[in-house]
């Protein structure tokens, strides 16, 4: 298995090459290789890993000196968040690195003697966040390369840093395979709190005092769960003498009191990752950064970090108070920031809401805890991760062509700039359409939240899917509409390596919507079997071939209505403006006869309910759950 | 073989039955007006009209989205009728209506687009109860199936009054009567003209109203499904229901104006949380102990 | 084709009238005279109508929009002139801005006159032009016919 140092390493000597080499055409070269490895490295790991029989794995058990070299990474780490608090005059942030490090220095030096354990654990989750970081990365580096090109096209005056942007990508995916490969918390800790510095610095990437600020606040957010997390890990050491991750969650089924309150902890440090209420807002800030740092950080992958952290304690929170604190949590999220998408009109900015949105529905599955919330978690996460990725490398190349990313500016983008508005559809459908697997996840979370007898959930379920349908179908109209707007053309500039990304997400999303129960049988499954013990299946077999019947169909009837409407006679008119109509749909003549052209938006009751409204009390109101919660869990341990 | 026969049976039948049902509508609001209205197969005249008269298109796409429309609708109500998954029925259902956006979104008009977008804010209202309905059969009964929820012995209604409340409300929306009617006004020279619809003449307003039709005939289905429980007699019940249920809609519509569309979404969720809230709220409790 | 005779759907259009006969028209489909037992509704969008009643006569502003809305309408359609503003101009014929009846833009079918004209005129001139109408599309099919062996 010499495959899991490699996936871990190369990332980060590619991170060492990118940072070294300044002329652009070697650099994208050498990362085209580089990432191409890391998507080939990831297939071979789970090609391995299925001859060797699907089975859990554990290795390294003797791991000192690369303990010793992560401990002194976690340093270097420490030393330049400092130094950038330091120099941006944030003190006060520089707190939350330097007490954790020192907590797990302590602990690694002169901390109890812990069991022998495996540092690294290989099984169904842990190869399947591998796929998705392995996979959706590479494929955004990829992006990257064409996207980064004409960004610094358009934007001439933000300094031209591209080796630093690639060397930051290269870093992250080496800390992603860590993080999902670690069994032992200490690593965990560190490559949790690599993911949040190069989040940090990705989105203080323009320098611009307002990508200063947000980069700020994600980095304090984001430490301030790295702190929970190594208080945890710290007073689980001390209680249990353990450091393994699956021990806990045993311990914890089992009813172990001094379980309980890591858990709590390290749930609340996966609520800060995966941006939560009260946390959300460094996600929605996170928006600044260039988009493919989005795409990879804030939607695709690390966002997943604090979703797989909840998967993993899933069975140990499930019926607790921890349990229902997050599930409540999520379940909050999903509805409010799905309520504050609709307002918003900026296309990032939506796709940041539902992304927060979606991931609190995956939180709210873990929180349950049941084999159906679980599967409906997993799924709900691989269809996000794609589509978003989708989503958001469309946003950015419809951007860089149409020097807008607002929503209202895409009117007729289906006409203006055909290949880009065929992705987002394809991207959006399969967000919330029949049959993608998103409904079919939302099927089974809402099913599960009533066997549980979680009325709050139903209710969080049935109006946050109203709202979530509210807010993608208005951008899908605002697609399809007719006559463009634009007096100019529009040309569409879309780099060739930008769209053999965008394309491989469009056939992965559709691939994924026709194999889809082949998937749940073969390897979610599997997943749960291995999670709780007992293997179950969700999916009732009718529900099987009704969804193959719904996937020919979608797919069917459209294409033969289209046909049928490409053959067919007709008679062309205008469309009706009251008579009139100037003759092009798009204007109209006023009463001083001249015309006037039209202007149609669609709705965004920004006034009512928009992030400036529901933003400060929905996070009041998720910090006294938290509070609350935490002091019932820590009392009710203790 | 039962299977393929009620699904043939509900396509077959959903338009004349949805026709029908229409014209009886329409004679008795005529009634209610002291007028003597028209016959009861005039939604069949003007549909059969409507086919004959000249292909006319504001824009070539909006038949496509149209026909995936009325195949999704159709989808929908065989699934219901084949006793499938309720659950389902209504994801396709939604997928259903957001055909009928776009039908309406692709021609760029300011009446059509006015339509669609109030369509859209109807969707979001009547979704919530909707769902929470298929919840309370899954309470009542254990399944989302539809067979089983029909043949279980039970008498849905009994344990679901606040969900059929819900339900029959959003019937109003559903059904675009007043005063829901705010994505289609139902009445000439009104300020959305005939929005949703504005832009479709001739053949592509024909698909529209078959669709609908075959709408009706599943909503109806569902109004029914509370009632049935796989005896003879509850078909009865179940047709007595409908009747009745069609009747309350035609009154409302008669005695109500339009409302605008900030209360309806407003009212519709208050009263969705109100009575399908309390409901779920007993039953869930009544199954814990 | 005897069904569009029993679903004639109208489209009324308000030129340059004084608005009695606007008035008489909305009369004609209230519940008194009940237009529906013909299957007469009335339509405010040109692409869903089968008749166009206009009133009033046609000014140099109107002229574009009666033009636009009669080309709205799908075949087979037919014109109908309420009032002798619309048949011919009336008392403001010799207006700077008129131009005159409704058939100085678009082929009018049936004339109904009348200062204002009464209901049961334009009933039965909506009457006569559902005759016209059942005779244009008997037209109307033959010629789709024709054109489906030409092809």
């Amino acid at each position: 298995m010499n495959i899991i140092p490699f996936l871990i390493l190369f990332p980060f000597v590619m991170a060492v090459l990118m940072f070294c080499i300044r002329p652009n055409k070697v650099r994208n070269a050498i990362a085209y290789i580089g990432a191409t490895v890391i998507m080939g490295g990831s297939f071979f790991l789970m090609g391995q890993w299925i001859m060797g029989g699907c089975k859990p794995i554990q290795l390294y058990y003797e791991t000192h000196y690369a303990d010793m070299a992560i401990l002194c990474a976690e340093i270097i780490l420490m030393i330049v968040v400092t130094f950038l608090c330091f120099k941006y005059k944030k003190y006060w942030v520089s707190i939350l690195t330097i007490v954790p490090t020192c907590m797990m220095a302590y602990l690694e030096l002169f901390g109890p003697k812990t069991a022998e354990i495996a540092h690294i654990y290989i099984d169904h989750l842990s190869i399947l966040m591998c796929l998705i970081v392995g996979v959706i990365g590479a494929l955004i580096v990829i992006y990257a390369v064409g996207y980064m090109h004409g960004y610094h096209h358009h934007h001439t005056d933000i300094e031209d840093r591209r080796y630093y942007f690639f060397t930051l990508l290269f870093l992250f995916l080496g800390a992603m395979f860590g993080f999902v490969l670690s069994e032992s918390l200490l690593w965990i800790d560190f490559f949790w709190e690599l993911t949040s510095v190069c989040s940090f610095l990705l989105i203080g990437y323009t320098r611009e005092s307002i990508a200063i600020t947000n980069s700020f606040r994600a980095l304090w957010m984001n430490l301030l769960g790295g702190a929970a997390l190594a208080i945890g890990i710290m007073y689980f050491t001390f209680t249990e003498r353990n450091v393994s991750l699956h021990y806990l969650v045993k311990e914890c089924m089992a009813g172990n009191n001094f379980a309980i309150i890591p858990v709590a902890l390290i749930a609340f440090a996966a609520l800060t990752k995966a941006a939560q209420l009260p946390f959300s807002t460094w996600l929605i800030g996170a928006m600044v950064a260039p988009t493919p740092s989005s795409a990879l950080l804030h939607s695709a992958t690390m966002v997943k970090a604090g979703i797989y952290v909840l998967f993993r304690l899933a069975p140990a929170m499930s019926g607790t108070i921890t349990g229902n604190m997050i599930a409540f949590i999520g379940g909050f999220t999903f509805l409010i920031t799905s309520v504050m998408a609709i307002a918003q009109s900026d296309g990032k900015k939506v796709l940041a809401f539902s992304t927060i949105s979606n991931l609190g529905l995956m939180v709210a599955c873990a929180g349950m805890g049941r084999p159906e919330t679980i599967w409906a978690g997993v799924f709900l996460m691989i269809f996000h991760a794609i589509s978003k990725s989708l989503l958001f490398q469309d946003v950015g190349a419809t951007e860089n062509a149409l020097h807008s990313r607002d929503i209202e500016d895409m009117h007729g983008l289906l006409y203006i700039l055909p290949r880009l508005a065929t992705f987002m559809f394809i991207g959006i459908a399969g967000m919330f359409l029949a049959p993608f697997g998103m409904l079919i996840a939302k099927w089974s979370a809402f099913k599960a939240s009533v066997d549980s007898g979680n009325i709050i959930m139903v209710f969080f379920i049935a109006f946050g899917s109203a709202t979530t349908s509210f807010y993608w179908t208005k951008w899908m109209g605002k697609l399809v509409s007719h006559t463009h707007l634009t007096e100019e053309k529009v040309k569409d500039i879309t780099k060739k390596n930008e769209i053999i990304s965008l394309t491989i997400h469009a056939i992965l999303m559709v691939l994924l919507c026709a194999l889809f129960p082949l998937l749940s049988k073969v390897y979610v499954d599997p997943l749960l079997a291995e999670m709780f013990g007992k293997s179950s299946e969700v999916l009732p077999q009718s529900l099987l071939y009704m969804l193959v019947v719904i996937i020919l169909f979608v797919f069917a009837v459209p294409a033969i209505a289209f046909k049928f409407s490409r053959t067919q006679q007709f008679n062309r008119k205008l469309s009706y403006m009251n008579g009139v109509n100037t003759g092009e749909n798009k204007a109209f003549t006023d009463s001083m006869g001249e015309a006037k052209t039209l202007w149609l938006s669609n709705y965004y009751f920004y006034k009512m309910i928009g992030q400036r409204k529901l933003m400060l009390p929905s996070q009041m109101f998720a910090i006294a759950v938290l509070i609350v919660m935490m002091i019932m869990v820590i009392g009710g341990a203790a | 073989m039962n299977m393929i026969l009620r699904i043939v049976g509900y396509i077959v039948l959903a338009p004349i039955i949805g026709g029908l049902l229409e014209g009886i509508d329409r004679k008795i609001s005529a009634k209610m007006q002291r007028r003597v209205g028209p016959p009861i197969l005039q939604p069949f005249y003007d549909v059969k009209k409507l086919f004959n008269k000249q292909v006319i298109l504001v824009s070539r796409s909006q038949t496509f989205a149209l026909i995936s429309y009325l195949a999704l609708m159709i989808l929908t109500g065989a699934m219901f009728y084949a006793g499938m998954d309720i659950l389902m029925c209504f994801f396709v259902m939604s997928t259903a209506a957001t055909a009928l956006y776009f039908a309406a979104m692709v021609t760029s008009s300011p009446y059509a687009t006015m339509g669609a977008n109030r369509e859209l804010i109807q969707m979001m209202a009547y979704e919530p109860a909707v769902l929470l309905s298929c919840v309370g059969f899954y309470l009542a009964e254990g399944t989302f199936n539809v067979n089983e929820i029909a043949g279980s012995g039970k008498l849905d209604i009994i344990f679901l009054p606040g969900f059929f409340v819900a339900f029959v409300f959003i019937l109003t929306i559903k059904m675009r009567k007043s005063p829901f009617d705010i994505a289609t006004s139902h009445h000439m020279h009104q300020e959305l003209v005939k929005g949703l619809t504005t832009e479709m003449g001739a053949r592509n307003l024909a698909i529209f109203q078959v669709t609908e039709w075959y709408e009706n005939v599943f909503l109806m289905g569902v109004v029914g499904l509370f009632f049935i429980n796989g005896s003879y007699i509850s078909v009865i019940y179940a047709i007595v229901a409908i009747l009745l249920v069609y009747f309350l809609e035609i009154l409302i519509d008669n005695t109500s104006a339009r409302m605008k569309w900030e209360n309806m979404l407003k009212i519709t969720w208050i009263v969705t949380l109100f009575t399908a809230g309390v409901n779920l709220l007993v039953l869930m409790l009544v199954r814990v102990a | 084709m005897a069904k569009l005779k029993k679903s004639p759907w109208l489209l009324h259009y308000d030129g340059s009238s004084c608005n009695g006969c606007d008035i008489e028209v909305l009369a004609a489909l209230t519940p008194v005279y009940d237009a529906e037992r013909f299957g007469v509704m009335n339509t405010g969008d040109p692409l869903q109508a089968d008749i166009f009643l206009i009133t009033g006569g046609i000014n140099t502003q109107n002229k574009d929009v009666v033009k636009q809305l009669y080309d709205q309408m799908p075949r087979p359609k037919v014109v109908v002139a309420v009032g002798v503003c619309a048949c011919t101009g009336g008392v403001f014929k010799d207006c700077y801005n008129i131009l005159g009846g409704a058939d100085s833009v678009i082929p009018v079918d049936i004339y109904v006159p009348g200062c204002a004209a009464r209901p049961q005129a334009i009933i039965d001139g909506v009457v006569q032009a559902v005759e016209l109408l059942e005779k244009r599309s008997e037209e109307h099919k033959a010629m789709k016919k024709n054109k489906k062996k030409g092809a």
